[in-house]
C-alpha cells in the first residue's frame, strides 16, 4: 500500500488521510491561487530568513503538505503563523507561486475553522476598540500639543461598524487556537 | 518646484511609539517644501487583518483610500507595511478584473458614507526623497554634513517588495535609494552581510524567540561591518532594532550599543536641526548621544 511518513510524528500516514481537495480549496482563496504551480525547487525556503533560524517553518514544505493533501495537519498547526511576510521568496520564487500571500490565504481558512492564535484575536479586539492596533492616551496627545503637532482621535468606532460590516466575527470561531 | 502636498498616514505604530519618527519627518519635511495634510479619520491601513480575514483587511485598507480621495490627495506614508497594504490594495481595486471586488468593497463602505472610485496614489516618505525631491535637493539642504559617520541601511521589506507594486522606484535585489539618501547627508553607507534581512517583526506577537534571533544576526552583521549607527524607515522595524536591543543583549551577553536612527533623524542632523527639540532623539532606546558626540569631534578636527 502507498504509505509515506510524516517526519514530524513519524506516525504513517495512508491515503485516505489525506484531503485530495485541499489544494484546490487553498487555490479558491485571494491569495492561493498560484498553489499549484509549485515544482518543489526550494528557492522559498533557502532565501526564508525565518527558516535561517527556526527550522519549524519552511515554505516548501508546507506547500508540499498543501499538495498532498494533509489538511488537518497544516490547519492546526503554528508554523503557518510563522511567516514574516517579508516577501523574499516571492520575490524570488520562479513559478509566482506568491508564497506570501499563499500563507495568508492558508491562514484565512485555518481562522475559519477555528484554528486563530491568541495574539491575533487579540489583534482584531483592539483594531474595535481603538481603531489601531495599539492603543494610544491622551499622554500622546499632550506631548503631540507640545511639539506642536495635530493631536490623534484615541479610537475611531467607525472601524467597529466597518468590521461588523464584513462580518469578521462570523468568521472567527469562539473555539480559538491556544497558544 | 511645485510645492507637493500629500495625506499624511501615520498608522498605528507611529502613533503610539513613534514620535520621534513623525516629529522628525514633519520638522524635516517642512525644510524640503512637502506638505502635510492630516486627516484624523484614518484609522489601521487594514494590513494586520491579512491573514485572518481578507476581505476586511481589503475594505479597512479602501476606507483609508476613500477619505484621501475625498479630500482629493495622495497618501504619504512613514510605516513601511502602512505603504506596502494600502499600495497593494489600491493595485488591486485599480485593476479592472476586479471590478467585481471593487463593488463588493463598496456595498460595505457605502452605509459608512464612502465610495472609492480609485487611482489614490501612495508613496513612503522615503521614495518621495528619492524620486521627486531628489538627492541632489536634499544636499542643498545639508548645512552640517554627516562626514565620517558610518551608516548602515535598513532597507525593510515592504518599502521595495513586492516590487510589481512599487513601480520599479527601487531594485528589490540591490536597492540604492536608502544608500543614496544617507550619501546626501555626508555620511557614508555601509554595506553589510545579509544586508536585506527581515527584522522579525511580522511574528513578534507569535513567537518572540524567533524574531528575536533574527534581530540577533542583523545586528551582528551590522557590528561587523564596523557602523558608527544604523538607520531605518520603518516604525517596526525601529521597535524590533532599537527597542529589542537590550532584550539581544541581555539574551545572549553581547554588546552593541548601535543607534537606530529614523532616516528624517539623520537627515534632520545634517540639515542643522535641534537633535532634541525637532528630532526628539531621547526617544531612541538606544542612546543617540555617543554618536552626537564623536559628530562634534569630528567637525571639530576639521575646523582646526
Amino acid at each position: 500500500m502507498t504509505e509515506i511518513k510524516s517526519s514530524s510524528k513519524e506516525k504513517p500516514i495512508t491515503m485516505k488521510d489525506l484531503d485530495a481537495g485541499f489544494k484546490f480549496k487553498v487555490a479558491e482563496e485571494p491569495g492561493g491561487e498560484h498553489i499549484k504551480r509549485c515544482f518543489a525547487c526550494g528557492t522559498c525556503t533557502v532565501v526564508c530568513p525565518v527558516f535561517s533560524v527556526n527550522d519549524q517553518y519552511n515554505p516548501r514544505k508546507i506547500i508540499r503538505m498543501i499538495l498532498l493533501g494533509l489538511k488537518d495537519e497544516v490547519l492546526k498547526s503554528d508554523f503557518i503563523w510563522l511567516c514574516s511576510g517579508c516577501y523574499s521568496c516571492y520575490e524570488l520564487c520562479p513559478r509566482d507561486v506568491k508564497i506570501t500571500h499563499l500563507m495568508n490565504a492558508v491562514r484565512n481558512i485555518a481562522v475559519r475553522e477555528g484554528h486563530i492564535p491568541k495574539p491575533m484575536k487579540a489583534g482584531v479586539d483592539h483594531l474595535e476598540k481603538f481603531g489601531r492596533l495599539l492603543e494610544g492616551s491622551e499622554f500622546e496627545n499632550t506631548l503631540r500639543l507640545k511639539k506642536e503637532i495635530p493631536e490623534l482621535n484615541l479610537t475611531i468606532p467607525e472601524v467597529k461598524k466597518l468590521l461588523k460590516k464584513t462580518g469578521i466575527h462570523k468568521v472567527i470561531k469562539s473555539s480559538e487556537k491556544d497558544e | 518646484m511645485n510645492k507637493q502636498k500629500y495625506a499624511l498616514f501615520i498608522g498605528c505604530t507611529i502613533s503610539v511609539r513613534g514620535l520621534n519618527y513623525e516629529l522628525s519627518a514633519r520638522r524635516v519635511a517642512e525644510k524640503l517644501g512637502i506638505e502635510f495634510v492630516d486627516i484624523k479619520e484614518f484609522s489601521c491601513c487594514g494590513f494586520p487583518l491579512g491573514g485572518i480575514h481578507h476581505s476586511s483587511a481589503v475594505t479597512m485598507a479602501a476606507r483609508n483610500l476613500a477619505l484621501a480621495e475625498t479630500k482629493g490627495l495622495n497618501i504619504i506614508t512613514l510605516c513601511s507595511a502602512c505603504t506596502g497594504y494600502l499600495t497593494e490594495v489600491e493595485k488591486l481595486l485599480a485593476d479592472n478584473t476586479n471590478e467585481k471586488l471593487l463593488k463588493e468593497v463598496n456595498t460595505k463602505l457605502k452605509d459608512l458614507g464612502y465610495h472609492y472610485k480609485g487611482g489614490v496614489k501612495v508613496k513612503h516618505f522615503a521614495r518621495v526623497l528619492y524620486e521627486d525631491i531628489g538627492v541632489d535637493k536634499i544636499k542643498e539642504l545639508v548645512k552640517e554634513p554627516l562626514t565620517g559617520i558610518r551608516v548602515a541601511p535598513h532597507y525593510g521589506c515592504h518599502y521595495i517588495k513586492p516590487s510589481e507594486i512599487f513601480d520599479g522606484f527601487d531594485n528589490p535585489i540591490h536597492p540604492k535609494s536608502l544608500d543614496k539618501l544617507i550619501e546626501a547627508t555626508g555620511a557614508t553607507p555601509v554595506h553589510y552581510r545579509d544586508k536585506l534581512q527581515c527584522c522579525g517583526g511580522g511574528i513578534l506577537a507569535v513567537n518572540e524567540e524567533t524574531s528575536v534571533k533574527m534581530v540577533k544576526q542583523k545586528l551582528d552583521h551590522i557590528k561587523d561591518a564596523n557602523a558608527d549607527a544604523m538607520t531605518l524607515i520603518c516604525p517596526f522595524c525601529s521597535i524590533m532594532y532599537d527597542e529589542f536591543q537590550p532584550t539581544v543583549e541581555s539574551t545572549y551577553e553581547l554588546e552593541y550599543n548601535i543607534p537606530v536612527l529614523y532616516y528624517p533623524q539623520l537627515l534632520g542632523l545634517a540639515m542643522g536641526l535641534d537633535p532634541k527639540e525637532d528630532l526628539a532623539v531621547k526617544k531612541n532606546q538606544v542612546k543617540v548621544k555617543p554618536l552626537l558626540e564623536k559628530l562634534e569631534k569630528l567637525r571639530r578636527g576639521e575646523k582646526s
